[in-house]
């Protein structure tokens, strides 16, 4: 680890809260912090509720922050920001979503969606331009330049989260949000896709934030995994850390969640329960506490004690 | 102790008229299940695991065209007597009667739209059993909270009264399960149980499945594109592409001496924790519509190792053991050596380390 490397995009004590009525609060996001490196990818893992989607939307602005500073290429856009902020803000940062067909115009023509972030900012100086990035881009992203006036229905799931992957790359991003990106799609597709980010990171060195529940995809794509739980980040480390040395107890009983491909070990594994309510654990109690490197775990100083020595 | 066969379907053929034209989703399945035992059925979504389910209980879609084939169902009747019918020759009014939910039952994928949203939860898993049974109400809730017990719901008497929507996914879930359980069925078959459900959650689901299925002694057929269930819980796997069966055998040969190309892919698209490669073998392009005829080996195009006569003659199941069978004609005795893929290969040996450990 080099430690003059500029971070990318830095979160630092991010609360997202929603207000559900007068009384009521959900704390969505609760104190999380990390950094994101120049062309590496950060997998943040979580059951469903934990609040990893909250805070890809949170950092893309798609919600206004409750509190906390997001640090994105040295400016800051957590809060009000200058029209020119703002731009770049959105030029630099894309999100590749969920479900590729809800996601897409269903009126707008391929090339029509994908050309949008040019029209928008004028990117391109011409029309002949403009067609010619749409035309490399579907190329790069594995597509045949005939689809370009076709409309999103008439593609199957992968092809859609490929035109998905298009628009976000065409704008030459330096981070990419993809929120559960390959979940809606087929095992064998999921592989197709999978591949086309990792080329398209060679190619471009963007960052990803990969935002999944399947932990086997997780650790096979990111350098660096956060785990999330009731918007607390509990654990975050690089993924030999995180999977080689699982300290939180949640940690442990995710991993040993994960089904693995192999009927032999698979039918005597067990798996760890953990419930939080149950386990006299309280997050808000908890402070960071440093393993190795980079590892860091969120504990009181008598559960950072007996987790490790354990 | 011999196994009692209780599904058999043979030459099984459906296509479904749609505006664009006639869809042919299965083309000659043969399945057999016998008591007690788990199959799963693996496949992409459109390669008709979904279309197979449906025809073994009977709820085929109003535009569906069986052109061929048998499904035989053996059960017990109400007197104790092992009876054998033909679902696929029996009326929509005599499988309500007779077999949906009384002696086949299903669990579907979205917990949240298989529950009726007005009834209380009680009131749902009781109904079976009164309009099957004729079960005296509070017999039937007696045997609700029995069942509400079993799938692992603490607190059931509340839980009784409570409506879907008071529930997380993972419990409405079990309810679903309690549902299915409620008449003791012979089969059930989960249609991705555990798609819509976290990992911590779908670990505990298909734990509490396999429980039921060992106290009560019932078939359970999974259907599913996650290896990672199959593995878990089943005994033997049929693979299916394009409306066919392109490969069965017991769960140890289809993950660790797996014959067809397409297991290959099905295999080593889904990274294990230790794959380190710098690619995930994929395999290329998309399944085939079924609206056209097919010639030949439908998996052909997408297949590396296809043959010349993979492009006219369709492939027979070439039988490797007394279980395990695929149709490839890289199994004939004409066809070139060949070899494994270098990555499904080093998963293979991973896959047989880690168990000597």
């Amino acid at each position: 680890m080099t430690e003059e490397r500029e971070p990318l995009l830095k979160v630092e004590h991010l609360k997202q809260y929603f207000k559900v009525s007068r009384k009521f609060t959900v704390k969505a996001v609760n104190d999380v912090s990390f950094e994101i490196y120049p062309g590496e990818t950060y997998g943040l893992v979580g059951e469903s509720g934990s609040g990893k989607t909250t805070i890809g939307r949170s950092i893309i602005r798609l919600y206004e922050p409750t509190a906390g500073k997001i640090t994105f290429e040295g400016m800051d856009v957590s809060g009000k920001m200058d029209k020119e902020t703002f731009r770049k803000l959105h030029c630099d940062m894309q999100m590749i979503f969920q479900d590729p067909m809800a996601s897409l115009n269903p009126r707008k023509r391929v090339d029509e969606i994908i050309a949008q972030g040019i029209d928008i900012n004028h990117m391109a100086g011409s029309e002949a331009e403009r067609k010619q990035m749409v035309i490399d881009m579907l190329e790069e992203v594995g597509l045949d330049p005939d689809h370009a006036t076709r409309y999103p229905h008439q593609f199957s799931g992968g092809q859609r989260q490929r035109i998905g992957i298009a628009r976000a790359l065409i704008m030459n991003p330096k981070l990419v949000i993809a929120d559960e990106c390959i979940s809606a799609l087929d095992v064998s597709i999921q592989a197709q896709v999978v591949n086309l980010m990792k080329d398209m990171q060679d190619k471009t060195h963007c960052a990803y934030l990969f935002i999944a529940h399947d932990l086997s995809m997780v650790k096979y794509i990111s350098d660096r995994i956060g785990v999330l739980h009731l918007g607390h980040m509990v654990e975050t480390g690089t993924r030999d850390e995180i999977f080689d040395n699982p300290i939180h107890p949640y940690t442990k009983s995710l991993l040993s969640a994960i089904p693995s491909p192999n009927p032999k070990v698979e039918k005597k594994r067990k798996y760890m329960t953990y419930n939080y309510y149950e386990s006299g654990i309280d997050y808000d109690k908890g402070m960071e506490h440093l393993v190795e490197g980079t590892h860091t775990v969120l504990a009181t100083d008598e559960e950072f004690q007996k987790w490790t020595n354990a | 102790m011999a196994r009692e066969k209780i599904m058999e379907v043979r030459d099984l053929s459906i296509s479904f008229k749609t505006t664009t034209g006639i869809v042919n989703a299965i083309r000659g399945v043969d399945m057999d299940l016998y008591r007690g035992e788990t199959v799963a059925i693996v496949g992409e979504s459109g390669s008709g695991k979904s279309v197979t389910a449906k025809a073994m209980m009977g709820i085929l879609a109003s535009n569906s065209i069986v052109n061929s084939g048998t499904v035989k169902f053996t059960y017990n009747d109400n007197g104790g007597e092992s009876k054998t019918v033909d679902i696929l020759k029996m009326s929509k009014n005599e499988i309500r009667r007779d077999i949906n939910g009384k002696h086949i039952a299903m669990v579907f994928q979205d917990p949240m739209t298989s529950l009726d949203p007005t009834m209380t939860i009680g009131k749902q898993i009781t109904e079976s059993m009164i309009w099957h049974y004729k079960t005296p109400k509070a017999e039937a809730e007696a045997k609700a909270l029995e069942l509400l017990e079993l799938v692992g719901i603490t607190d059931p008497e509340k839980r009784m009264k409570n409506y879907p929507h008071q529930l997380s996914g993972g419990m409405r879930q079990r309810v679903v399960i309690a549902i299915a359980m409620a008449c003791d069925p012979d089969l059930l078959i989960c249609d991705e149980p555990t798609t819509a459900l976290d990992v911590t959650i779908q670990a505990r689901i298909l734990e509490l499945i396999k429980d039921i299925q060992v106290k009560k002694n019932i078939s359970v057929i999974y259907i599913t594109h996650d290896l990672g269930v199959v593995a878990k819980v089943a005994d033997y796997v049929d693979v299916m592409y394009a409306g066919k069966l392109v490969e069965k055998g017991t769960v140890d040969e289809i993950f660790y001496e797996p014959r067809h190309p397409y297991t290959w892919g099905l295999l080593s698209a889904m990274p294990d924790l230790d794959t380190r490669d710098d690619r995930l073998y994929t395999i290329p392009g998309s399944p085939p519509t079924l609206k056209n005829e097919i010639k030949g080996d439908a998996f052909a195009p997408r297949n590396k190792y296809a043959l010349n006569i993979d492009t006219r003659i369709d492939p027979p199941m070439f039988k490797m053991s007394d279980t395990h069978y695929a149709a490839t004609w890289l199994l004939d005795d004409r066809a070139p050596t060949h070899d494994m893929p270098p990555e499904i290969k080093g998963r293979i040996e991973r896959m047989l380390k880690e168990e000597n450990k």
